[in-house]
């Protein structure tokens, strides 16, 4: 009995939301069961390990402090929880996106403290571990330094010294390469194709 | 051996100084060795035969003195010496010594009966054997002679010696004659004889094949030779350098758009006497250029002869070169002696130093300046050692029926003035020699010198390879030097940095590096050469490797610009980078697939990297590119990876293997559906690659069925001037063939080609806009409408100052256009003669072909013959026939045909050409079918004249032709007759016709299909029969059926001359009758 009210209930919320995403309805409705699966076990809540999780294993994502990022983009309204609506509606965007909505998010991943623009500090922060190879840890220190310089110099397209939205639209635009330009925040389309699959089949 | 010599020696020293010597040549020099070697080893393994006494002794003048066998003089060996003569202690049965030298004037004159005493005379000339085998040969032309007797001379090379020797042998047996143990002693060593003859035959003929042509590796070899020369102080010559120091891979030092010309390298050479020679070795020879001009550029135009060698060209300008090179000699190079290291050499030389003097000295010096030395010292060395030795070789071994033929070729006075000359020489050096040097030095100096000729030989091998790959390192490290000596551009430190990002960096950092790396100019290329020189090249191709699509289009877009570059191309292509690039066309990534087949596009223009990507299966995924569905449907993504796989496909198709490949991939009917794309961008690559491939018979069949001409001739509308041009040279490629060209007239294709013909600004487009138009000219309905067009009045306005491209085009199609009457005469009226008759002075071969078409078919109408006439265009017609080129002097013999024909008091005007009637006949001799066939149809001309046709007959002409009779060529058949039907008339010409054996094979020629061939035949026969002699053997050739068949012939000529070459026979028979029954 429960359960069929469960599902009627899904139903709804699926009716109700499909309609703001990409989509489809019945995928919708694998989402939501997906949702319900993942949160019956142990606690009830989809919280920001919870979904680090998922966001490793399922789309490749490797870097702690961008993962962190997607997740309190995805956590509209900033509970560090994920609720049914705020997963389908994000993971919309994450997985099948416009180009314009691709910008948005990325750059709202790439604005570490939600102050609206990207900072020096801030990129210096998301590409500390870029040089994988440097001899030294001083020789490491000194190449971002200087890869923070030609990444501000290809982003800032106003010379500011801060990157805002509209840089950085005007940038990817330019070159779609640096969409992902601090670091990957999105899926590959391997990783997309396999969970669309996933969602097909339920 | 002698075979071996002679065949080489004829073309070389034979011709150059006319002597019957032997040339200073490596090859030469190699044989001698052999030969000497060969002769040494008979003793040691058939002793019995090396002691068999000859029938004559072999006897030359020797370089030796008496005192050179004292250290022979030991047991059996043992010879009686005095100051002036040497006796062997052995004799032969006759009481003659086996070995005998005795002083003729100031030389030794030497005798020798057996092979072994031969051998004897060798060890006794120590290093000198080569010259002496030389001397020994080149006065014993036919040593077959000596062994077996006078009656084995060869006298033309169907004598079966061997055989004939047998036979003696076996009659002798059944005789069983006294000496038949020395007559099987003697064969068994003819045997030995020949069999060695075949063996030198085979060495050389293999280095002779190789010589036919010049090739990288006989040029590399003449350098290297005289190289070893130069610099000796008053010799051979200063210097010899390469013009050009890079060595392409192939060997060559031409830049490869000289080597299309057959170029192989360029040589700066500097005689003692003259000027610096700036010499171009080409396939067909060496010969002057120009030399640099003002801006350092070589130019590389033909200046005087082309000779067959290096030394053959410098000796005609040296002469001082001449004699120095003369006096050179043979070096010998034996089999046992083990090669020295350095320091052995110097001590050996040191010690000959002390003991011989000077003598020793030139031993320390190498063997050039031992061979120049001992050439000072001793006079004789010079002309006669060189002949004297390759002469010795060969011929004590055994001599070739062309060895001797060079004998008599060249007159016993000239060899005798030449043996008088070089005794005296030899007597002066003898005298001047130390005694003692030759059987003491002997030993030491022969190692000395093998040893040093081995390794100056390594070494000069040596320094060549390094030079020649350091060459194209160098050109590295000159740009490198250049980067980091000039004030290096900062993109250069920039761009060092973001490789190191790309290097060390995960993939955000490659990925901004990609990024900002393209913010420079990659067109530029200091950009470009600067990522090459940092290593970048490297990390791009592996990242192509990678997983990461952004990576690999980052990669991708920045090796599509600077693969612009042709030195960065050839770095990618040898980085493996077309394998990788290949393998991403069957990515599921559109973009990729667009940017890796657009950079193929542009790294595959040069054959290497052509081959690669065929070879790594990469024309079969381009051409799998091109399949976008139907071009309406298909998406822009889709349709732009068709057009960057037709760039791909554009750039491959430049070789022919790759052609075929496309063709095989099913390329053609993908084209084909392109083709009707609207859209430019895609079209220049697809029509490009069509006319790239259009050289082909099998595309050019595929673009007709498979209705392409008509999108060609749509597009030719265009308003892009390169597809325009593409279209253009497609359809010139194409029309080829008879229905293409139907098609081209049928879609409206020869009004926008006759339009092009206006554009003179562009002039590729014009070329191909005008080739198109030739090729279309050859049918005659499209002459008809290029007529409406005024197309003849615009060519005949292009024939003046435009480049050869166009005007081979322009020239051909008004060649074609000519062949309609009326448009003679517009050519005429248009003023198209005189440029005409200018440009058969040109020097380009395609062009004079079509000039001289063109001009004859002009000839054909007498007006024009007028102007032509005045012109002298006769003239310049029949010294086109002097050229080497069989298609020029075929076309030049056509034209002048209908000049004959037209001209006015043709007969005086052939008449003043001094030199021109024999000129034509000499032509008989040709060996190209087209030239025989269009001399034949200009002597049935020339011999209208009565006063002309006995100058030709006077020059031979009668045989020539008869000994053409035999032919199985239509064409020829049909001019041929015709020219003996003319050349019948005078004299007894037919009567020498008869004896030359012309009858039963032009009777021959009734039975072919051809009815041009039977009038002519018919009307050749018809003036023969009148030789009774001739009628007998036409009978007997079974003429009449043929000709009775004939006579019922529609023709009338062909009627006409059956019927009185049957009346002839038939009277013959007649008066015959009469004759036996009155």
């Amino acid at each position: 009995m429960a359960s069929i009210t469960a599902r009627r209930n899904q139903e709804k919320i699926a009716e109700s939301l499909y309609k703001d995403t990409h989509f489809a309805k019945q995928e919708v409705i694998s989402l939501l069961e997906m949702y319900e699966t993942l949160t019956k076990v142990k606690n009830d809540k989809m919280d920001r390990t919870k979904f680090r999780d998922i966001l490793y294993n399922n789309f490749g994502l490797t870097e702690d402090i961008l993962m962190d990022r997607v997740f309190r983009v995805f956590d509209e309204d900033n509970d560090g929880i994920l609720n049914m609506k705020e997963w389908v509606v994000g993971l919309s965007k994450f997985l099948k996106g416009t180009k314009q909505e691709q910008m948005d998010y990325c750059f709202k991943v790439f604005d570490i403290n939600g102050s609206g623009y990207i900072s020096r500090e801030g990129i210096h922060h998301m590409l500390k571990d870029c040089m994988v190879k440097s001899s030294t840890e001083e020789d490491a220190e000194e190449n971002v330094k200087e890869l923070v310089e030609i990444a501000m110099k290809k982003m800032d397209t106003d010379r500011d010294g801060r990157v805002s939205q509209t840089d950085f639209k005007a940038a990817v635009t330019l070159d779609g390469l640096l969409l992902e330009v601090f670091g990957k925040c999105l899926p590959g389309k391997e990783e997309v194709d396999k969970f669309s699959q996933k969602l097909s089949c339920n | 051996m002698g075979a071996t010599i002679s065949s080489h020696t004829q073309g070389t020293s034979v011709s150059e100084h006319g002597k019957g010597k032997l040339e200073f040549t490596p090859q030469n020099e190699v044989l001698l060795n052999d030969i000497v070697k060969q002769v040494e080893s008979l003793v040691s393994s058939h002793p019995r035969e090396a002691e068999a006494i000859l029938k004559e002794p072999f006897k030359w003048h020797s370089t030796l003195k008496p005192d050179s066998f004292g250290e022979l003089n030991f047991g059996s060996l043992g010879y009686q010496m005095t100051h002036s003569d040497v006796k062997s202690q052995a004799k032969s049965p006759n009481g003659e010594h086996l070995l005998s030298m005795d002083k003729d004037g100031e030389d030794f004159i030497m005798k020798v009966w057996t092979f072994e005493q031969i051998s004897n005379v060798l060890k006794a000339a120590g290093e000198g054997k080569c010259l002496e085998a030389q001397a020994c040969l080149e006065e014993n032309q036919d040593p077959m002679v000596n062994v077996m007797g006078a009656a084995y001379a060869s006298v033309s090379s169907s004598d079966r010696r061997l055989l004939k020797a047998h036979e003696d042998l076996s009659k002798a047996r059944a005789d069983s004659s006294e000496n038949l143990e020395e007559m099987e002693t003697r064969f068994s060593l003819l045997l030995l004889i020949s069999d060695m003859d075949q063996q030198l035959l085979v060495s050389s003929h293999n280095t002779i094949a190789k010589k036919v042509r010049l090739n990288p590796s006989a040029v590399q070899a003449d350098y290297e030779l005289l190289k070893s020369f130069a610099g000796e102080e008053g010799k051979c010559l200063e210097y010899i350098e390469w013009t050009l120091d890079h060595q392409f891979s192939n060997g060559c030092h031409a830049p490869p758009w000289q080597q299309v010309h057959g170029d192989i390298s360029y040589l700066d050479v500097k005689p003692f006497d003259t000027d610096k020679l700036t010499i171009t070795a080409n396939t067909a020879g060496y010969f002057l250029n120009k030399g640099l001009t003002q801006e350092g550029q070589v130019n590389f135009e033909r200046d005087g002869d082309v000779y067959p060698t290096l030394v053959a060209l410098l000796k005609a300008k040296s002469p001082q070169f001449a004699s120095a090179i003369d006096k050179k000699e043979f070096a010998y190079y034996g089999s046992s002696e083990v090669k020295q290291d350095k320091s052995d050499r110097i001590d050996e030389s040191l010690k000959e130093d002390d003991a011989y003097g000077s003598a020793g000295e030139e031993a320390a010096d190498g063997v050039e300046a031992k061979n120049q030395q001992n050439a000072a010292t001793k006079t004789k060395a010079s002309k006669a050692t060189q002949k004297k030795k390759a002469t010795k070789g060969g011929k004590s071994l055994e001599s070739s029926p062309r060895w001797k033929n060079i004998n008599i070729e060249f007159g016993a006075d000239l060899v005798g003035e030449d043996d008088k000359k070089d005794q005296q020489k030899d007597k002066s050096t003898s005298d001047k020699k130390p005694p003692s040097r030759h059987s003491k030095s002997r030993e030491a100096g022969k190692t000395t010198r093998v040893s040093v000729r081995s390794q100056m030989k390594g070494d000069i091998e040596e320094d060549f390879s390094e030079s020649s790959s350091e060459s194209e390192e160098e050109e590295e490290s000159q740009d490198r030097r250049q980067e980091s000596n000039a004030d290096l551009p900062s993109e250069y430190w920039q761009i060092q940095k973001l490789v190191k990002y790309l290097k060390s960096g995960n993939q955000t950092a490659t990925i901004i590096a990609l990024c900002a790396m393209r913010d420079f100019n990659l067109q530029q290329e200091t950009c470009q050469l600067a990522i090459r020189d940092v290593g970048g090249l490297e990390v791009l191709i592996n990242l192509l490797e990678t997983d990461e699509i952004k990576c690999k289009i980052g990669s991708l877009k920045i090796l599509r610009e600077i693969s612009r570059n042709s030195l960065i191309r050839k770095a990618i292509a040898d980085l493996g980078g077309l394998q990788t690039m290949v393998k991403l066309l069957l990515g599921y990534n559109e973009e990729l697939k667009c940017l890796a087949a657009e950079t193929i596009a542009h790294v595959a223009k040069f054959r290497r990297a052509r081959r690669t990507v065929r070879q790594y299966g990469g024309i079969r995924k381009l051409v799998s590119l091109l399949d976008c569905g139907t071009l309406v449907n298909a998406s822009d993504l889709e349709a732009d990876v068709a057009r960057c796989g037709a760039l791909a496909l554009w750039s491959c198709s430049k070789s022919t293997k790759n052609k075929q490949a496309i063709r095989k991939a099913g390329g053609i009917p993908l084209l084909a559906r392109l083709l009707k794309s609207s859209n430019e961008a895609m079209l220049i690559p697809v029509v490009g690659t069509l006319q790239e491939c259009a050289s082909e018979a099998s595309y050019r069949l595929a673009i007709r069925t498979e209705g392409m001409i008509e999108d060609l001739v749509r597009n030719l509308k265009s308003e892009n001037q390169e597809l325009q041009m593409h279209c253009a040279s497609a359809i010139f490629k194409c029309a080829e063939d008879d229905d293409t060209r139907d098609l081209v007239r049928k879609y409206g294709g020869l009004d926008p080609l006759v339009s092009l013909s206006f554009n003179v600004e562009n002039k590729e487009l014009l070329a191909a806009a005008t080739g198109a138009i030739w090729k279309c000219s050859i049918s005659r309905e499209n002459v008809t409408r290029f007529q409406e067009l005024k197309a003849i009045e615009q060519l005949v306005s292009l024939l003046n100052e435009q480049p050869e491209e166009v005007l081979i085009n322009v020239v051909g199609a008004l060649g074609e256009c000519a062949q309609i009457p009326a448009n003679r005469t517009t050519i005429r009226k248009a003023g198209g003669i005189p440029s005409l008759v200018n440009l058969l002075t040109s020097t380009n071969q395609a062009l004079l072909v079509n000039v001289t078409n063109a001009v004859g078919a002009c000839a054909t109408e007498p007006d024009n013959m007028v102007i032509i006439d005045r012109l002298d265009g006769v003239r310049l017609l029949w010294s086109l026939l002097k050229s080497n080129n069989p298609k020029v002097q075929s076309s030049a013999a056509w034209a002048i045909c209908p000049c004959i024909e037209n001209a006015k008091d043709a007969g005086e005007m052939v008449r003043s050409f001094v030199g021109g009637l024999e000129l034509i006949v000499s032509l008989l001799k040709s060996s190209d079918r087209e030239v025989l066939a269009s001399v034949c149809a200009a002597i049935a001309n020339i011999a209208k004249d009565e006063e002309n046709l006995a100058v030709i007959t006077d020059h031979g002409v009668v045989p020539m032709l008869a000994k053409l009779a035999t032919t199985t060529d239509d064409r020829l058949r049909q001019y041929l007759a015709e020219s003996i039907a003319r050349c019948c008339t005078w004299g007894n010409n037919r009567v020498s016709f008869g004896q030359a054996g012309a009858v039963p094979p032009l009777v021959n020629y009734l039975k072919s299909k051809n009815p041009d061939v039977h009038r002519a035949t018919a009307r050749a026969l018809h003036q023969l029969s009148r030789d009774p002699d001739n009628c007998i053997s036409m009978h007997n050739s079974g003429v009449v059926k043929n000709l009775l068949a004939m006579v019922g012939s529609s023709d009338e000529v062909l009627q006409e001359a059956a019927a009185g070459c049957l009346g002839n026979i038939r009277k013959l028979a007649l008066a015959n009758e009469k004759a036996r029954y009155n």
